[in-house]
């Protein structure tokens, strides 16, 4: 038997280990790409969930940017005022915590309370529906259609279609406002989270066409307005668009509202509700006196 | 001309996935989105070429001369393992642009048995280099064009209401049964 049976077939594929493993070796010296080691900590404190919800491509992307000055470091929606914190210690920025928003849908239009056009029997998804004639077989061609659109874009399972609308799970929102994106009605806003106080609806038809469509449409009457007493709520083109930057969470436009549109009703009247009231609770029932006048006047 | 046919050859009628079923895994793991698909397409281009040039070279300057060739097997793995993590080495300093388009499935492809699969068929059949690579091109290619028509279809269908026993691989796997027979279509129009 020839000894070179054994020997060539050892050296030549372990030559060719060797060789491949060295090249390796020297290649990873000579390609070495020069990173920031910072990225590699920001990622660390990252959630690491690649949602996207910064605008970059992962949170890869986005401890790049940040650590090359790109991306402010409160730059993670769903990591908070918590990461924010820790990335900033890193790069040695104190950060400047954001506040907390989450996903909100702007339509109350359940299957009891806004009619339908049509049944819509096509194919799951709103992005289909709404090409269609009217945009949907909603009878408002504002309302949230309920295909669950923003139900598949959703990573955290914190949005799902409830009663025939898309209803966010606050507790679970990060707001990487992935459904903002996905709505084709754009029903989807990031609010902040600590404000009670949201219309849920958007449309802009006059009053009297919304309300042959759904029981709990803005009607565009101005009752918010005229009664909020920070100057936080207007009807712009139809529709109460409330200004987050006044607005206390008071209450009394929700209580108001005639038609049911605004969430975070208080119960009434508030003073007895909470003995020890706030200044601006207390102020709620002189509000309503003078907006009651005002009604009947009307 | 018969490079042509080649490459034709490797595209439609011996097309790796659906008529070989090589690199089954791939196909059925990154081609949920057509985006993500064409993405790893690439990249198999890309490395599947190479490995074919640099595995044959492997064959015919050792393992030939030294009458050792039934340790192809061994001798290719090496030589596609390392390749692969050299190409991504180099890309991330030479082509970063290239590097961030393939991302993840660079190393991904180590593990396509596709790869292997075009060295050795190249060994067996006895191509000579050019044929090889051209051979490893359009083997390639074929696979890049299964994976994006497979995710075209795949992204149609999870639009639609599908019964629940079929979600997911069940109906991924038809899917791909009916596409291959499709590609049947195909057998006989290249005779090599």
């Amino acid at each position: 038997m020839d000894i070179y049976n054994i020997i060539n077939p050892i050296l030549s594929i372990g030559g060719l280990g060797v060789v491949f493993g060295a090249g390796l070796g020297i290649a990873g010296e000579v390609f070495k790409v020069e990173e920031d080691p910072k990225i590699g900590e920001i990622l660390e404190v990252l959630p690491g969930a690649n949602c996207g919800g910064c605008g970059f491509p992962g949170c890869g992307g986005l401890a790049a940017a940040i650590a090359s000055g790109n991306a402010p470091v409160n730059g993670c929606p769903v990591g908070g005022a918590a990461v924010a914190e820790k990335v900033g210690a890193i790069m040695g920025i104190e950060a400047s915590a954001s506040e907390p928003v989450a996903a909100f849908v702007k339509c109350g239009g359940t299957c009891e309370k806004a009619k339908e056009k049509y049944e819509y029997f096509g194919i799951d998804d709103c992005n289909m529906a709404v090409q269609l004639a009217g945009g949907g077989g909603k009878s408002c061609s504002y309302g949230c259609l309920g295909l669950g659109s923003c139900v598949k874009a959703c990573a955290f399972d914190a949005i799902h279609i409830v009663d025939g609308i898309a209803v966010v799970d606050k507790d679970k929102c990060v707001a990487c406002g992935k459904c903002v994106d996905a709505c084709p009605k754009h029903l989807i806003e990031l609010l902040p989270s600590k404000k009670k106080v949201k219309v849920q609806c958007s449309s802009k038809d006059i009053g009297k066409n919304v309300m042959q469509v759904c029981s709990v449409g803005c009607i565009a009457c101005k009752i918010c307005e005229k009664n909020c007493p920070f100057d936080a709520i207007h009807v712009i083109d139809n529709l109460a668009v409330i200004d987050y930057d006044k607005c206390k969470s008071c209450g009394i436009c929700a209580n108001k509202c005639p038609k049911n549109v605004i969430t975070g009703k208080r119960p009434t009247p508030p003073a007895q509700a909470a003995p020890k009231a706030e200044a601006p609770k207390a102020e709620a029932p002189k509000a309503e006196a003078p907006a009651k006048e005002e009604a009947k006047s009307e | 001309m018969n490079l042509i046919l080649l490459i034709l050859a490797g595209i439609f009628v011996n097309n790796y996935v659906l008529s070989q079923f090589l690199g089954i895994c791939p196909f059925l793991g990154v081609s949920r989105k057509v985006e993500t698909a064409a993405g790893m397409g690439m990249a198999v281009i890309f490395v599947m070429s190479l490995a074919a040039a640099v595995a044959w070279l492997v064959y015919a300057l050792i393992l030939v001369p030294l009458h050792i060739t039934y340790l192809y097997n061994i001798a290719f793995i090496l030589v596609i393992a390392s390749l692969v993590q050299f190409v991504e080495m180099f890309l991330k300093k030479a082509a970063p642009a290239l590097y961030q388009a393939l991302g993840v499935f660079l190393p991904l492809i180590t593990t396509n048995c596709a790869v292997l699969g075009v060295a050795v068929l190249n060994m067996q059949k006895g191509y000579n280099f050019i044929e090889a690579v051209l051979n490893g091109f359009g083997g390639a290619t074929g696979f890049a064009l299964a994976i994006v028509l497979f995710a075209g279809i795949r992204e149609r269908i999870a639009d639609n209401d599908t019964p629940k026993a079929f979600d997911g691989f069940p109906l991924a796997l038809l899917t791909a049964g009916l596409m291959s027979i499709a590609f049947l279509g195909f057998s006989g129009l290249i005779k090599l």
